[in-house]
């Protein structure tokens, strides 16, 4: 099973090298030797491999500034199986955000630098660092990705949509661009697009500027262009945080409905545990730039394992609680260029020992989909992919 | 239930006009707050739901003159409130304050913790001097969850928390008995959302303070509230206690907001008996004609269209504002 999928990922490594070639600008940061065969094995041990779409393995995103290195993606780990919905959650500055476009690569290059890691989407790879190598696909191969293969919804839906362009254009944008089509089939198929994400008149509105529409038909607008070209993976950003719960409501369920339609994963970043039970197969919890745990949607709220993940799940009133106060994690997120040394949760959590002051605890298999990076949490110890594949690098 | 009320609010109106051409004549109303009725209880908490642009934050801006109310009663411990002069109001002031949703805007950025803290008792001859006022604000600080050496920091120093806990001591500086807090919690991480609830639970208990907390989550509004209120395009559809309306909401919109707010049950998931209510809140400048929620409501009937339902007391101390209230 790995054979066959190494195959397929050289092959089109192959064809990704000949575009590069081509696009003379870029060929100096690809080892064409090195990127043919991919040493290190593929997903995570225990998956069916061919299920996999995304495989996201060691990935490391900084950003230099001026008040020092922002360690915003820290070796993070994640794959998103074909037709899943992967939750990624975590509060304000825990590099969910940046993990994802990291991945559609749209994070602004300086100050922000990919320093590690591979990801591969549907056997092809599209970017892997470490110290012998630094491939990263062409930004020309990666426009020809982006709003195709990966698209992405945003949370504002107020700011993310141009207000000096009507609908139309903007959903015709993509599909003119990747389907080849021409401005009128374009225009026909925004119509179809804007009926299937459910909004009344498409006529009408489809001739419409942006700012004549409300926050939740935006987020539908922004939906439909996501969906234009039938992406293999969409990732949505927080995309109901800015709506009401109503609105919520009806947007959540036009995803669901959507997905079963195209097959389409999902990689669905939130700070909201609500919508993450409602919408997700798995989940990953990240805190600070690391994964620290990551589970199939039943047991995260069942029997969540890190002692931030019970935090979160603990100090967010549900309406069903009845408790006088609420469970309090105490503390607040550590600033990002200045990481607590060990595990960055270490100063806020109730289970801390003197190990984790030092070091960063690897994952901790509970049972097979169930990985906890916690010294505190008993189960089956894996190395970490960082040893294995990315030796050296920086210090976790 | 009157004579322990802090608050008595009747028929509150505020329209704001919405004007056009060279000479500004008003051509409309925006009908942001449109007949409310409701009391505050002394050292409880009413929490006020609803959809953006319902009128909640213009409702709590009202309360305490932030903005000039165009119709209806506002009285405070037996003060009319509406009908207070300048000077009378001023001294009121010390007793109301407001905590706004934005942490990061609420705060002026060149004034340190001290100043923004210690502001409002110098105005009001609350203490005597510099002195006197750092010590309070010293005091203040640490009890809303800050040490006292960070009172001579500036806004940007602090995190979205900290700062919020600023904003709480600011307005407790003037010893309030009465707190509107406006989104408050509502633009901070879980994490630090719940350390603001109890802090707020904590200090109501201790200085027996009475709070209006206006939020979009419900499951916020129904932790801390002891009287709930839920807006729909200015006007209170249902109103009781919190048991009442958790328990047992009768207003079709109460249900479908209700039903509409995610679980943390993986298992509950998929809608089950969700209502999932079509189309957008309807824009209050031109709201519909007889009940508001006649255009998404499920148990619409032609009655629903033309007369605006008045507002009932099906049980004690529960209010619904629907006519058919008892069939639902």
């Amino acid at each position: 099973m790995n054979e066959n999928l190494n195959s397929i990922n050289s092959e089109n490594a192959n064809d990704v090298t000949n575009d590069i070639n081509n696009d003379l600008s870029n060929v100096d940061d690809v080892d064409i030797g090195a990127m043919m065969v991919p040493e290190s094995g593929m997903p995570t041990v225990g998956q069916k491999k061919e299920d996999i779409l995304l495989d996201v393995k060691g990935l490391k995103t900084f950003f230099y500034t001026s008040n020092g290195t922002v360690r915003a993606v820290n070796d993070v780990d994640f794959y998103v199986r074909k037709g899943e919905t992967l939750g990624l959650v975590g509060e304000s500055g825990c590099g969910k955000s940046i993990s994802s476009m990291s991945l559609a690569r749209i994070v602004e290059t300086p100050p922000g630098k990919f320093e590690g890691g591979e990801i591969t989407l549907d056997g092809r790879c599209l970017m892997r660092i470490n110290e012998d190598e630094r491939f990263l696909i062409s930004e020309k191969e990666m426009r020809s990705i982006r709003g195709n293969e990966i698209s992405y919804i945003f949370q504002e839906p107020m700011t993310s949509l141009n207000p000096v362009f009507k609908i139309s254009k903007q959903i015709s944008e993509p599909m003119i661009l990747h389907r080849g089509m021409s401005k009128k089939e374009a225009h026909k198929e925004s119509i179809r697009l804007l009926e299937l994400v459910k909004i009344p008149n498409p006529e009408r509105i489809v001739n419409e500027y942006p700012f004549r529409l409300s926050g939740g038909m935006r987020q539908r607008v922004m939906i439909a262009m996501a969906l234009a070209c039938e992406p293999k993976l969409l990732i949505a950003d927080e995309p109901t945080t800015a709506l009401d719960v109503t609105v919520q409501a009806q947007v959540l369920d036009l995803m669901n409905e959507l997905k079963e339609r195209i097959n389409t994963s999902i990689v669905f970043i939130t700070h909201d545990l609500g919508v993450i039970a409602e919408m997700c197969d798995r989940v990953v919890v990240m805190y600070a730039g690391k994964v620290v745990e990551s589970s199939p949607i039943e047991d995260l709220f069942s029997s969540p394992q890190h002692p931030y993940t019970q935090g979160l799940i603990s100090s967010k009133p549900d309406l069903v609680t009845t408790e006088k106060r609420l469970n309090v994690i105490p503390g607040s997120v550590p600033d990002l260029t200045d990481l607590p040394p060990g595990c960055p949760f270490h100063p806020r959590c109730y289970k801390a020992s003197e190990r984790c002051k030092v070091e960063f605890p690897p994952s901790h298999r509970l049972t097979d989909e169930h990985l906890v990076s916690c010294w505190e949490c008993k189960g089956e110890e894996i190395v970490s992919v960082s040893e294995t594949t990315l030796e050296g690098g920086e210090p976790a | 239930m009157n004579d322990t009320a802090l608050l008595e609010v009747k028929n509150l109106k505020k329209y704001f006009p919405i004007q056009a051409g060279i000479i500004r004549r008003t051509v409309g109303h925006v009908k942001a707050v449109d007949g409310l009725t409701f009391n505050i209880k002394r050292g409880k908490t009413m929490g006020l739901v609803g959809e953006s642009g319902c009128g909640k934050s213009t409702t709590g801006r009202t309360l305490l003159r932030l903005l000039k109310a165009t119709e209806g009663s506002v009285t405070f411990d037996g003060n009319d409130m509406l009908a207070m002069d300048r000077s009378k109001l001023r001294a009121f002031r010390t007793r109301m304050q407001i905590i706004f949703q934005d942490p990061y805007s609420s705060l002026n950025p060149r004034l340190p913790v001290s100043e923004i803290v210690g502001e409002a008792m110098m105005q009001h001859k609350m203490v005597k001097n510099k002195r006197e006022m750092k010590e309070r604000v010293n005091e203040i600080i640490s009890k809303c969850g800050l040490f006292a050496e960070q009172a001579l920091r500036y806004p940007h120093q602090f995190s979205g928390g900290q700062r919020q806990r600023i904003c709480i001591a600011r307005a407790l500086a003037v010893n309030p008995e009465f707190i509107v807090c406006d989104e408050a919690v509502s633009a901070l991480d879980v994490s630090i959302q719940s350390q603001i609830i109890n802090l707020l639970k904590d200090l109501q208990d201790e200085m027996g303070l009475t709070y209006l907390f206006i939020s979009h989550d419900l499951s916020v509004v129904k932790f801390i509230s002891d009287d709930v209120g839920v807006m729909y395009v200015g006007h209170l559809v249902e109103y009781g206690s919190r048991d009442k309306i958790f328990a047992n909401p009768i207003h079709p919109y109460t249900k479908a907001l209700l039903s509409a707010a995610p679980s943390f049950d993986p298992a509950a998931r998929g809608g089950k008996g969700r209502i999932v209510m079509e189309g957008d809140v309807p824009s209050p400048a031109n709201p519909p004609s007889g009940c508001r929620f006649h255009t998404r409501c499920p148990h619409v009937e032609p009655i629903c269209k033309e007369t605006v339902p008045e507002n009932r007391e099906l049980e004690p101390g529960h209010f619904v504002m629907c006519h058919k209230a008892e069939s639902l």
